[in-house]
């Protein structure tokens, strides 16, 4: 695979994940760069999700699922996946934005405190002026400064998307994990998400699952090409997008199939 | 879509007719339908009201029982109906909301489960009569409760139980996925997610199912006689509030009482006529406590579902 010299955040080695006795990702090797946005691709059911989940662990809610390798979470090595590993330190350590915007029934504010307050945060002035970063960092802050104690279902889709964002950013995410974050919104409400993704990678480490290769292609520096439960590809998106090594993602990004 | 040629446009509309004719005969069948319901109930409802509306006064409800039907009044009856019913939620309430969350959020979908579930939604049908034998057998002559405010309490709460649970599952399941997956994700137990999220979200459908299971409660008749009510009680359990320190007293629980479901039934069942208005009286009184249960009902489902648009 890619030779990549810049730091690494995780090293996902020789994972393999199985639903029962479906085993969903096969042999899966992929570095994640720090500070970088790592963009998966592919088509429907091919395991991109399933793979982002494995990231925060979110498969441990369900019946049934099983991990099989590392996923090492630099600096301290820890593998995320391991069983004896509490999920829950996992997900402390590592954010997610999900594809439907899902904010709490809560106000604006009580949304982006949340995650501290589960860290047993009670101090309010704290709590303000975190929220309040994060907001900024979300590109909310301008919006809802003056609606902090509004419910947060009055926000517009996109806005709800940024309060989500702004939510897994509270807490200081060492990685953050988006899946399909603009499926459900419109044009000029992606764009201003992808906007902000490109800005937030200065902050933390980025992997992002879409359905929509340009978007890809806009704001990773990486990309794999997952089909079938498989990494296909993997390298720089420009090469990934000009000169793609393999023939199935060379047919997969021209549209010749998914 | 154009006819073809060979079919007649006349040929149509003659079928459209006939279709909307049907439609409107279903119209006629059902609107037939839903005014003997609402007639009857409603001359039910008058019928109670000019027979019993002269008898409602401050008399009535601050009387005892009485040999004298001008006399009598439901002091005892309200009175009894109000602590068996605090004793029915305060059973029924805390043990159905945790059943509920343990079967939804913690419970592993397994046959055991599945089992319990099954059984709940039986339990909802079980004649209420039963649920009066078991607690006779259960609660006066082994656990030796006596025929007492705690006994009638106990049972009905027995018996809304299933309903608590039921309405607690209903309105956890119709909280989205994605709502406990963005708090988990955010690195919360599975604890903090029931207690900040699935509690609060499903306040209204559990408040809902606890007044409807409520006023099921208020007028059940047949548990209540079973457990040993008694039908003629001329004095008050002891107040559950006393003038000298700690202030409150619990013995009004094992004190003897009588409900107003069994105070009508004793009234209905004498001859003089005179009684019989006092029954219809205190009907009144049941069937607004009723209302008005179901009134709050429909308030707090209003009130919690505005915040809530999943």
């Amino acid at each position: 695979m890619v030779n990549i010299s810049e730091s690494l955040k995780a090293q996902v080695k020789d994972l393999n994940f199985y639903y029962n006795d479906y085993q969903a990702l096969k042999n899966i090797q992929l570095p994640i760069t720090e500070n970088r946005i790592t963009a998966l691709i592919g088509p429907s059911g091919c395991g991109k999700t399933t793979y982002l989940r494995c990231f925060n662990r979110m498969h441990d809610l369900y019946p049934g699922n099983r991990y099989e390798g590392e996923i090492i979470l630099y600096p301290d090595g820890l593998n995320i996946i391991e069983p004896k590993v509490d999920p829950i330190e996992v997900r402390m350590r590592i954010s997610m934005v999900f594809q439907k915007p899902n904010p709490f029934p809560k106000t604006v504010f009580e949304n982006v405190a949340y995650g501290l307050r589960v860290r047993g945060e009670t101090r309010k002035s704290l709590l303000e002026e975190k929220v309040e970063n994060a907001l900024k960092q979300a590109a909310l802050w301008e919006e809802v400064k003056d609606r902090l104690h509004d419910l947060a279902f009055n926000l517009s889709g996109g806005q709800q998307q940024r309060l989500c964002i702004a939510r897994a950013l509270a807490t200081g995410p060492e990685i953050l994990l988006f899946d399909e974050p603009t499926s459900a919104l419109d044009p000029t409400a992606t764009s201003k998400i992808e906007e902000l993704i490109i800005q937030l990678k200065k902050e933390v480490t980025i992997i992002i699952v879409t359905h929509n290769m340009q978007q890809a292609a806009r704001v990773s520096d990486y990309t794999a090409f997952m089909y079938l439960g498989e990494i296909i590809e993997f390298d720089k998106t420009d090469k990934v997008f000009t000169h793609p090594s393999q023939k199935l993602t060379e047919d997969y990004i021209t549209g010749r199939f998914g | 879509m154009m006819p073809k040629e060979d079919q007649n446009i006349y040929f149509i509309r003659e079928r459209i007719s006939r279709n909307k004719l049907r439609d409107h005969l279903f119209a006629i069948i059902g609107l037939l339908a839903t005014l003997i319901g609402f007639v009857l109930l409603f001359t039910l409802i008058i019928d109670l009201l000019i027979d019993g509306f002269p008898r409602l006064g401050w008399q009535f409800f601050t009387s005892y029982p009485s040999r004298f039907p001008e006399k009598a009044g439901i002091l005892s009856a309200w009175v009894g109906t109000t602590l068996v019913m605090i004793v029915t939620a305060a059973t029924a309430v805390p043990l159905g909301i945790a059943t509920g969350i343990y079967l939804e959020e913690y419970g592993k979908k397994n046959w055991l489960t599945h089992l319990i579930e099954i059984n709940m939604n039986n339990l909802a049908g079980v004649p209420s009569i039963i649920y009066g034998l078991l607690a006779l057998g259960l609660f006066v002559y082994f656990f030796r409760f006596g025929e007492s405010i705690l006994t009638g309490g106990l049972t009905l709460g027995l018996l809304i139980l299933p309903m608590v649970v039921i309405a607690t599952r209903e309105s956890i399941r119709a909280i989205p996925n994605s709502i406990r997956e963005a708090s988990y994700a955010l690195g919360a137990t599975k604890w903090q997610t029931v207690k900040d999220h699935i509690i609060p979200y499903s306040t209204g459908g559990i408040l809902t199912g606890i007044i409807i299971g409520l006023s099921r409660a208020i007028g059940e008749t047949a548990p209540i006689i079973t457990v040993g009510a008694l039908t003629f009680i001329a004095f008050l359990p002891t107040p559950p509030i006393t003038s000298e320190f700690p202030f409150l007293s619990f013995r009004w629980l094992s004190d003897p009482f009588t409900v107003m479901p069994i105070q009508m039934f004793n009234w209905i069942s004498r001859p003089q006529h005179a009684f019989h208005l006092n029954a219809a009286a205190a009907g009144i009184v049941l069937l607004f406590m009723t209302l008005l249960m179901n009134g709050l009902a429909i308030y707090l489902r209003y009130r919690f579902r505005r915040k809530i648009k999943w």
